[in-house]
């Protein structure tokens, strides 16, 4: 697969990070170098093996079902922009 | 035209876990806003998931349940979208390999039973709440219920009618409250369906284009939603437009469905293995634990309600139509000397299914809430099978029961409701009405059969309806021989 300057654009879309045109073109570039490693890196015949979510092949830590946090929204909501009635609020959103 | 629906639903179950799924904050429904969002759960920079076992626990039982393949290795992923009520900009979901694959359910429409499959359950976390109303310019977040632990649940598109969905819907429902993964609360939307409606020329082997309807919690929207949308695609059609796959929100008030977003602008969630939780392995040792640890299920208590109790099938179905009602009836026949057990379960369904179900419904109560316990139908029942008590006495001391007069053998005792058994007794006052109803003992010696039911109403009416009909029936007859 071929990588185009729209993907580029469009990737920054759904990221929503804002990239003028030089640096659109900029990372066209490097990313087109990134999918060219993963075309050469194709040329190797992996249909034995068994893709891995995780570089490391351990399991996943589990925890006791316990609540074991308390309530500090007051605390974590002194850093917020803006709050209200124990709200966090934001520039209105409706889909 | 005859046409076809075809529908496949999805459901989130929120699983009943004391703490998050990948935080130690607590899951209580109703607190006051953010007060039950921790570090984790408001995505505060460099702080880790940790996966709650309870959850895994929950999602195996599932999957044990509905006879579905438990993966024993499954991955997280991130589903990545921009909206304030999810502060990491993703939901951590499972999307290649879920914990839970296959699997089916069955479901019955007058009479005729149908397999609805499935194609997976996976473990997700859900999101928080928006607030528009009371803010200018503003919405108001509230993150409790970010990170709550839910089990995505997606059938086949098998069902062919709105009623097939909501008949699958209300199994699942049931299933999920008799195995303890889900409290079922719809109100407060711990158990909630998204139903994809599409409509074919029948015998056509094609799907048609799907709409999506989101966000149905409640079985009667369910199906006014899927009649509503079937029928609008299947005008659309034969006018002569086509269906752009879509999703659309019901609406109660007026019964319509209408767009949400069109397929142009869905989300692309660019799905991948999140980096901060390694897979999810489950080795056989944990497996067979939580299978052990399995209540018994519907059919199993059915079948052992037939063959060991002697129930009928019809009776049996009904004592396991929801765990609540099966918890009951069990706690009500626990009591009863084993050699019994036969004799009286079935009068202790009767009552369940009778007398008790009929006051509940009259009383607006639920069954957990009953005034009479389990306890007073299993000693009621022993007080009918033991003769103390007719049938016509029995919902006498029903009534004490219900309205908190003491114990079955307490009101019997207050009220003198006791069966008169001693046939001595009966005999003084069968004498009695012989002899005050000279005419009607003539006639039945005569051959008149009917004769005798007066005689016997006579009896029951001197001894205030205790006596046993039967027993007085005997008597009479033997002495007018």
């Amino acid at each position: 697969m071929s990588l185009e300057k729209k993907d580029v654009q469009r990737a920054a879309l759904l990221a929503r990070i804002e990239i003028t045109e030089t640096e659109a073109n900029e990372t066209f570039e490097q990313l087109g170098k990134v999918f060219d490693l993963i075309e050469q890196m194709k040329i190797i015949n992996t249909d034995d093996i068994a893709p891995m979510a995780h570089a490391q092949d351990i399991s996943t830590r589990l925890r006791d079902d316990v609540v074991t946090e308390k309530d500090r929204h007051e605390e974590f909501q002194e850093v917020a922009p803006a709050t209200e009635r124990g709200l966090y609020l934001v520039p209105k959103v409706i889909e | 035209m005859e046409w076809e629906i075809v529908i496949g639903i999805e459901t989130h179950a929120q699983l009943s876990t004391e703490s998050k799924i990948f935080s130690g904050a607590s899951t209580n429904f109703g607190a006051d806003p953010n007060v039950n969002a921790c570090e984790v759960d408001i995505a505060l920079p460099g702080v880790l998931p940790v996966l709650n076992k309870k959850a895994v626990e929950k999602a195996i039982q599932f999957g044990i349940a509905t006879g579905a393949r438990v993966n024993r290795q499954s991955i997280f992923a991130r589903k990545n979208y921009f909206y304030p009520d999810l502060p990491k900009g993703y939901q951590i979901s499972q999307f290649e390999n879920p914990v839970v694959e296959g699997g089916e359910i069955k479901i019955s429409v007058d009479g005729e039973e149908k397999i609805i499959r499935l194609t997976r359950a996976h473990l997700e976390e859900d999101a928080g709440k928006s607030l528009h109303e009371d803010f200018v310019g503003m919405s108001g977040i509230d993150l409790n219920r970010a990170g709550t632990p839910l089990l995505e649940i997606v059938s086949e598109p098998d069902m062919r009618s709105a009623r097939e969905a909501v008949e699958y819907a209300r199994h699942l429902h049931t299933l999920v409250q008799w195995i303890g993964v889900c409290d079922g609360n719809m109100q407060e939307g711990n158990f909630r369906c998204d139903a994809n409606v599409s409509v074919r020329k029948k015998g056509e082997k094609e799907f048609g284009t799907r709409r999506e309807i989101k966000n149905l919690n409640s079985f009667r929207f369910l199906q006014q939603a899927i009649e509503f949308e079937a029928q609008w695609q299947i005008e659309q059609i034969e006018d002569g437009h086509k269906i752009i796959q879509a999703t659309v929100l019901f609406d109660p008030d007026s019964g319509e469905t209408r767009l949400m977003r069109t397929k142009e602008d869905a989300h692309d969630y660019r799905y991948f293995p999140d980096p901060d939780l390694l897979p999810l392995n489950i080795d056989e040792k944990w497996f067979t634990s939580v299978e052990q640890a399995m209540p018994e299920l519907p059919l199993a208590k059915i079948e052992r309600y037939v063959k060991d109790l002697g129930l009928s099938a019809i009776d049996a179905q009904s004592m396991v139509a929801s765990k609540g009602i099966s918890d009951f009836f069990e706690s009500a026949i626990s009591q009863i000397p084993e050699s019994e057990t036969r004799k009286i379960s079935k009068l202790v369904a009767n009552w369940i299914n009778g007398d008790l179900a009929a006051a509940l419904n009259k009383e607006q109560v639920e069954l957990v809430d009953s005034p009479v316990t389990a306890k007073m139908i299993g000693d009621l029942a022993q007080r009918i099978a033991d003769n103390t008590l007719s049938s016509k006495l029995a919902k006498q001391v029903f009534e004490g029961l219900w309205n908190g007069s003491g114990s079955v053998d307490e009101i019997i005792e207050k009220e003198g409701l006791k069966q008169l058994s001693d046939s001595s007794e009966l005999e003084t006052f069968a004498d009695q009405v012989i002899a005050a109803n000279p005419q009607q003992a003539e006639d039945f010696r005569g051959g008149k059969e009917k004769a005798l039911n007066a005689l016997v109403g006579q009896m029951m009416k001197l001894t205030k309806g205790k006596a046993n009909p039967a027993q007085v029936n005997e008597i009479l007859r033997k002495k007018l021989a």
